[in-house]
């Protein structure tokens, strides 16, 4: 930007000016500059690197490694580590790296679907009451107070008291809380971005309002939506976790990594550490590595933001 | 400031209205119906109406309503068949419990989260603020419970120094002390790593502005314009970061109540789940929610009669 304004000061002749197009630097696609503003956030390549690593070592680990993870063996409960069970068994003699590449499945699963879930649902909520202002938008934020102002944990484990602990349902049940914030976030963003001219100018085409909406609203406030996703997906995976530990997680030979967790902190007098570690480290590792990429996201956000201001 | 105490209040009682829907909705989707809930599934039909007629349950919903309104406004929450005692002595009993334990909690991590960030502030993008980052990083994500559980092997196994459970809170100060060592210290390095990001944040902007350049500039020493100047204008925000916080803080509660057996309301809560016990479980979350509603009520107030500059026009 800074270099095309002191070109036009000098007064000189570049082809790409005068035909009206862009400058040569600037035809390159967009998320080739986005990834090289994330990429130099060396942090958060680390933790996209580690967070693919994870998950390809639960969703590709299983192929190559095959332990037993479904029928109770009680003559291997409780195995420390070995040539055979590498991660030594769980109390019902389960296979704990198998178990780790299972109960990260799911872990991941519903860390990322609910973290999409309620970003879609906030999203809308926010952008609604944003664009409709006055009364609707009053009331549609006081109904975003009252849950905020429940404590997430409790109505979590009411709504999944009154629904079944399945896989969507605690997807459901987290995102009932979670979808908050980005209705919070994505109302401010609405509110400045409805009376910029692009908005004013589709609203005199005669754009719909649905289409104002999802076509003008939403995507002007995508970056602040996406930094908010990212961070939500460490917030499920705790979440979730915290559920697990109070019996809400999925129900057995299902696994998470909460449950794991949870079953070594049963078993922590017997010192049987090997119960607790993998999971415990597995989750704070996913956690650190999903919060530092969203600080490379930030990044990119931040900088598009104040190159589109200068 | 009165106009804005009065919006405040308005928009406090508000919330207060539509957590009481929320919950007396909850109430009425139980799969089966409160009746159903107390009586179980195999209550002949003239049992289950002769209940709902006791419980009046057969009139129109906006009246039902109103009279569970005007009974929880009484203070009756309904009654726990489960534990055959009324849900306000349960929780009269247990919300002090809970005082005592988040309030602990919340004020030493008020207290050791703000030099924590203000060295972090201080100290920016140097080892001492890096490390710092790291290891508050890394306690914030960590789920509560294995926060907890490394409290107990390193202070109750392998040293055996503090009891792993608060089973036995409320048998004299000097048992009650040593018991709540491990539960208020989890609650509050979790909170910890909530506030002193804020507080890190909040002292590098003030560090940036125009009147930390005119102390420095009429000779001010960086002691005295940190604790005179940057402290004082860093420390507002934390007021009502409390405030915000409360509903992290009794979610926290909740976790480690459970692990510890501590006897508050997380753990009568749990409890409650566990024997589909709903008039507790519902009449809990009305007050923990009653709770933080007041609480960020009386944060932001005291936010802004702290901070003369704030007057939400």
């Amino acid at each position: 930007m800074a270099e095309r304004v002191a070109l036009l000061e000098h007064d000189e002749y570049t082809p790409a000016l005068a035909s009206g197009l862009p400058e040569e630097e600037d035809r390159r696609p967009v998320w080739i500059d986005n990834l090289a503003i994330f990429a130099a956030n060396r942090l958060a390549l680390g933790g996209l690197v580690v967070l693919v690593a994870l998950a390809l070592f639960c969703f590709v680990g299983p192929v190559f490694y095959h332990g037993d993870t479904t029928s109770a063996n009680l003559l291997n409960e409780n195995l420390p580590p070995s040539s055979q069970f590498p991660l030594g068994t769980s109390p019902e003699g389960y296979d704990v790296l198998a178990q780790l590449m299972l109960g990260g499945q799911s872990t991941l699963e519903v860390g990322f679907a609910a973290a999409l879930v309620a970003t879609v649902f906030g999203t809308l909520w926010g952008a609604f009451a944003g664009y409709v202002g006055g009364f609707v938008d009053s009331l549609l934020m006081r109904v975003v107070d009252t849950v905020l102002s429940i404590p997430f944990l409790f109505f979590v484990v009411l709504v999944a008291t009154l629904l079944q602990p399945t896989l969507p349902l605690i997807v459901v049940a987290i995102a009932s809380v979670s979808w908050l914030s980005t209705a919070r976030v994505v109302r401010g963003e609405t509110l400045s971005l409805r009376t910029r001219d692009y908005v004013v100018a589709a609203r005199g085409f005669g754009s719909g309002h649905a289409r104002i909406i999802l076509r003008h609203l939403v995507p002007g406030a995508l970056g602040v939506i996406v930094v908010n996703a990212t961070l939500k997906v460490a917030d499920s995976i705790l979440l979730f976790a915290s559920m697990s530990y109070l019996g809400l997680g999925v129900p057995p030979p299902a696994t998470d990594w909460g449950r794991m967790l949870t079953t070594g902190i049963n078993n922590v007098f017997d010192n049987y550490w090997w119960q607790l570690w993998p999971a415990g480290i597995a989750i704070v590792v996913a956690v650190i590595a999903i919060n530092t990429i969203g600080d490379g996201v930030h990044d990119v956000v931040d900088k598009r933001i104040r190159t589109a201001a200068a | 400031m009165a106009s804005y105490l009065l919006r405040r209040l308005g928009q406090a009682i508000v919330v207060l209205l539509f957590v009481s829907l929320i919950v007396f909705g909850l109430l009425h989707a139980l799969p089966g119906g409160l009746v159903r809930a107390q009586l179980g599934p195999k209550a002949s039909p003239f049992a289950v109406h002769q209940l709902s007629v006791a419980e009046g349950l057969t009139k129109p919903l906006p009246v039902q309503y109103l009279v569970w309104l005007g009974h929880a406004l009484e203070g009756n929450l309904g009654f726990s068949y489960k534990q055959n005692t009324p849900v306000s002595t349960l929780l009269a009993e247990y919300f002090p419990r809970d005082l005592l334990l988040t309030g602990t909690a919340i004020f030493l991590a008020v207290m050791l989260s703000i030099p924590l960030g203000v060295l972090q502030g201080v100290r920016r993008n140097k080892a001492a603020d890096y490390s710092l980052s790291w290891l508050l990083l890394a306690v914030y994500s960590m789920p509560s419970f294995l926060l907890g559980v490394i409290g107990i092997i390193l202070l109750s196994i392998t040293v055996p120094l503090l009891p792993s459970t608060a089973q036995n809170f409320g048998q004299g100060l000097a048992t009650d002390f040593r018991v709540l060592v491990l539960p208020v210290a989890t609650l509050t390095l979790g909170n910890i790593a909530y506030y002193s990001r804020y507080v890190r944040a909040s002292v590098i902007d003030n560090l940036l502005e125009d009147y930390v350049r005119t102390a420095r500039a009429k000779g001010a020493g960086p002691p005295r314009v940190l604790i005179r100047h940057v402290l004082r204008n860093s420390l507002l925000p934390v007021v009502s970061l409390i405030g915000i916080s409360l509903p992290y803080v009794v979610s926290g509660s909740l976790i480690v109540e459970a692990l510890f057996d501590f006897p508050g309301m997380g753990l009568l809560f749990w409890d409650a789940q566990q024997a589909r016990d709903y008039p507790v479980l519902l009449g809990i979350v009305l007050l923990v929610s009653a709770s933080v509603v007041v609480g960020s009520l009386v944060a932001d107030l005291a936010y802004a009669a702290l901070d003369p500059r704030i007057r939400y026009g």
